[in-house]
């Protein structure tokens, strides 16, 4: 296609030719049917974020931002407040990176900076594998392991030792926010470890080299000058696996308790977006009720395109930076 | 040594001595994983359970032919669309394009890698249940093509720009056209990293319920052709995981094991041809 355009002085005839023939070598078919597949993923992407949009329709007209702040949800009345659900959404994430951060960022620096290459690499391939772990599977260790030792042991003792935290009130159901926090939490350390495990050891040598020669020890130079250095990566991976707790659906549901509730105890029951769009989806009858779900859906799109561009943008400037320092 | 400095080696030790002990714990979830679903699920595996149909509620025993024959059904399908959408468009973003046009497709695949499984279900309902009206293999095998196509396509480009350029400049030196090189020099020499790419891409849907709770749906019979609701063994580890049947969480477990077995297997084989090198020859 373009030959013929790209040569207009050189007239009709030779520019078919010159097109003709590199249609007999396969050239230009080759590149229009490998365009039209290339193409088809931006439509199909396209696709997707009109069909979430026109299938919410009737929501976001009836509610408009209503629907966010109300926090009733009774198909039979016909009046949808996705409140409670975005609450939980929320509340798991967070208590998920609260422990997977530390977590994370500490087994991060034990595989970059200490361990040696054979060890970091074996570990590495075993925490590839924990994330290629289906998430049903994690859902089916949470029912069955996870929520008995929480309702008999943890949340017992945490109710006893920091029970005067609201956090930590109410009775002990085994199901709730807070061991859905803890679930997704297994889930998204692989995320973290992984993607920082990266960033780190892209930071020069010569940044380590500095801070020892300065006279800190092991831990200052690594935790005064490595981290900062690749602080923005960091974030990202962080990010990165906000995203991915966001939009985490079986092990949630599984574990949640599926109640739609507001409460300041972590122990209480909840529910979140991906949860009841999971339960309630192929149950849901009439247009409202479907559409208020199909939106529900678009929030969570919504949030993790934030997210997932946010965290790109900061491993690629860390990235970036690693390999700026390191040239000059 | 002064006080100060003992206090400093102290901290250091300590610190990086946590550190440690964060590896080991995020490490050794693996293999509690591995412990639990051996122990639950081994001994509830057995053969009625790869030959029998899941039988009527109360009644124990049977098994999940219908949910593993269903799975394959879903993968086999999913990948006959997914691969070649993948593969080709990241032939193209490799060898045919630059500019905007790539930043576009790049794009659009991260965003699409980055949906929410369940969005892709919400999508894949829309697009495909929604017209024909009922669920059916061939809507539930779409949704998991979507998610394979960016993991295929974005490996594929890697790989075949990691391909050395003499190579490229070799073959076109001795005359090939563009897409003879291509097809005859760059993807062999790139072939194995792709493999990987689409192995790992299978063990990474093989695992996902969430878009198929509302395309694929459930049965518990047989699903011919592939315009019916079909079994697959996530959604059936869910449904039976969360029912109060004993009988059904036996069941669960043993699915389960199955189902991480082969997760795991396919990508210990992935990486190990990985680490066996990509085939291209150093020159």
């Amino acid at each position: 296609m373009a030959a013929t355009t790209t040569v207009p002085n050189a007239g009709p005839l030779s520019g078919s030719r010159s097109f003709l023939s590199k249609l007999r070598e396969g050239d230009e078919i080759a590149r229009i049917i490998t365009f039209i597949f290339a193409a088809s993923v931006v439509l199909i992407t396209l696709l997707l974020v009109f069909e979430l949009w026109r299938g919410s329709a009737l929501p976001r007209h009836k509610f408009g931002f209503h629907f966010f702040a109300t926090s009733t949800w009774d198909p039979n009345a016909g009046d949808f407040g996705a409140l409670p659900f975005i609450y939980g959404t929320l509340v798991t994430a967070f208590v998920s990176l609260a422990i997977a951060v530390p977590l994370g960022i500490g087994a991060a620096i034990f595989l970059a900076e200490l361990a040696p290459q054979k060890i970091s690499d074996t570990l590495q391939f075993f925490i590839d594998l924990l994330a290629a772990v289906p998430s049903v599977i994690y859902g089916l260790l949470g029912v069955f392991i996870i929520v008995p030792l929480m309702r008999e042991y943890i949340q017992p003792f945490l109710k006893s030792t920091l029970g005067f935290l609201p956090l930590f009130q109410g009775p002990a159901y085994g199901v709730g926010f807070f061991t859905a926090g803890i679930v997704l939490a297994i889930m998204v350390i692989p995320y973290i470890v992984s993607v920082s495990r990266e960033v780190l050891l892209s930071v020069p040598r010569d940044q380590r080299e500095a801070a020892l020669a300065l006279g800190s020890t092991h831990w200052e130079s690594t935790w005064k000058v490595v981290v900062p250095f690749a602080r923005t990566g960091i974030m990202g991976s962080i990010f990165l696996a906000l995203a991915r707790a966001l939009g985490e659906t079986m092990a949630v549901t599984m574990v949640i308790g599926n109640t739609p509730t507001i409460s300041a105890s972590l122990f209480s029951p909840g529910y979140s977006i991906a949860a009841v769009i999971a339960n309630e989806f192929s149950e849901a009858t009439g247009d409202l009720y479907l559409q208020s779900l199909i939106e529900l859906g678009l929030v969570l799109f919504i949030l993790t395109f934030v997210l997932n561009g946010l965290a790109r943008l900061l491993i690629v400037l860390t990235a970036q930076r690693g390999s700026e320092m390191g040239r000059t | 040594m002064t006080a100060r400095l003992r206090y400093r080696k102290f901290v250091s030790g300590f610190m990086l001595g946590m550190t440690g002990l964060a590896a080991l714990i995020t490490v050794s979830v693996l293999f509690f994983i591995l412990g639990y679903l051996v122990y639950h699920g081994g001994t509830s595996i057995n053969w009625a359970f790869f030959t029998k149909l899941p039988t009527p509620v109360g009644e124990s025993g049977g098994g999940m032919a219908n949910a593993i024959v269903g799975s394959a059904k879903l993968l086999l399908l999913a990948s006959l669309i997914g691969v070649p959408v993948g593969f080709l468009g990241g032939v193209y973003l490799a060898e045919f394009s630059g500019g905007a046009i790539a930043f576009i497709v790049r794009y659009a695949a991260d965003l699409l890698n980055g949906v929410p499984s369940i969005v892709i279900g919400i999508f894949a309902y829309a697009l495909v249940v929604l017209p024909f009206k009922h669920y059916s293999t061939l809507a539930g095998s779409f949704a998991l093509a979507l998610m394979m196509i960016p993991i295929t396509l974005r490996s594929t480009e890697q790989f075949l720009q990691a391909v050395p350029g003499a190579l490229r400049e070799g073959a076109m030196a001795l005359g090939a056209s563009r897409w003879k090189t291509i097809a005859s020099v760059i993807v062999p020499a790139a072939y194995r990293g792709i493999i990987t790419a689409i192995l790992l891409a299978l063990a990474r849907v093989a695992g996902e319920t969430a878009p198929l709770l509302f395309t694929a749906f459930g049965n518990r019979f047989w699903s011919p052709g592939w315009g019916q609701p079909t079994a697959s063994l996530p959604v059936m580890i869910y449904t039976y995981a969360i029912s109060p049947y004993d009988d059904w969480h036996r069941q669960a477990w043993a699915a389960g094991l199955v189902l991480l077995g082969l997760i795991l297997v396919v990508n210990i084989i992935a990486r190990a041809i990985l680490a066996r090198g990509v085939s291209i020859p150093r020159t």
